[in-house]
């Protein structure tokens, strides 16, 4: 009896800790495993960083988009714009809920428009920073 | 049998010129190019431009097109090869000299398949529909390029391109 009360606590716990581990959050988690792994010295995500690299002007991929607010404009709330006219969805979590939710799809847009702004793939860290940065929007 | 001549010609002259009327209404007026109907295709083809109407260009256009996609206009906007596959399946289906040919073949006009022309700015019918356009329109900052058919067409993503 006691066995099986410790085990339905442990059941239920368990559960709750899967519920409010959304895909963003286990992404999130793997990213920082990853910048762990890449520099010890790592301790967590900084949304600072994260919306610096949102805002610096690199111009080091393509002429078009010298920076992420190329396209994405000044404003994380705001609706962004390609240069082919397509409306983009607000980056700020608290605007767009939901935007992060397919971890694929997140990893599919870093490495393009990653390499469109700044000419390589980012790394786990840039990626952990800009999602921190775009989550506390 | 008979037939009277005078009424028959007229009577088949009403239909050829009703069936003339009918099949450009159904066409809209030849500017109707039916929207990307695959979601697949609508998101992958659809985030970053206009997901272009598979009869817009020909079928070899489209094969060539989808497998150069790491240099795509400049961009890599490769896909996984399971994701492309049926990318391609759906454009080769519908192209404009396959499924897509009654709204897509007068746009060919000019154009030799086999070329597999990759820039629909640049077939001769677009030149020639878009001749009146000046520069400074083109350059305007909510225009800005060729590929953004809806800054001036506000109906494009319904498929249609009228004036």
């Amino acid at each position: 009896m006691k066995f099986r009360l410790a085990l339905s606590c442990f059941v239920l716990s368990f559960h709750s800790l899967l519920a409010s581990a959304g895909p963003l959050e286990a992404q999130l988690a793997a990213y920082a495993t990853a910048a762990k792994a890449a520099n010890p010295a790592f301790t967590g995500f900084s949304a600072a960083r994260g919306e610096k690299l949102h805002v610096t002007n690199f111009a080091l991929g393509k002429p078009d988009t010298p920076a992420c607010t190329s396209c994405h404009g000044n404003d994380p709330r705001a609706a962004g714009k390609t240069l082919t006219g397509k409306v983009i969805e607000p980056v700020a979590l608290s605007v767009s809920p939901g935007r992060y939710a397919d971890p694929a799809k997140v990893e599919k847009w870093f490495k393009r428009n990653c390499n469109e702004v700044l000419g390589r793939e980012c790394t786990p860290l840039e990626k952990g920073d800009w999602l921190t940065f775009v989550s506390s929007r | 049998m008979k037939f009277p001549p005078r009424p028959l010609a007229l009577g088949l002259l009403a239909l050829g010129f009703s069936a003339l009327i009918f099949s450009r209404a159904q066409a809209g007026g030849g500017h109707y190019y039916p929207p990307v109907a695959d979601p697949l295709v609508k998101e992958e083809c659809g985030s970053c431009h206009l997901a272009f109407p598979a009869s817009m260009l020909p079928a070899s256009s489209w094969k060539r097109m989808m497998g150069e996609l790491d240099n795509h206009f400049g961009d890599n906007a490769s896909v996984d090869p399971e994701v492309a596959r049926k990318i391609t399946a759906y454009l080769v289906a519908n192209a404009a000299d396959t499924g897509g040919q009654r709204y897509g073949a007068k746009l060919q006009r000019g154009v030799d398949p086999a070329s597999a022309p990759q820039r629909i700015t640049a077939l001769p019918k677009w030149v020639r529909e878009h001749r009146e356009v000046p520069d400074w329109e083109w350059r305007h900052k909510d225009v800005r390029s060729k590929a953004n058919c809806t800054a001036c067409h506000a109906d494009a993503e319904l498929g249609y391109y009228e004036d």
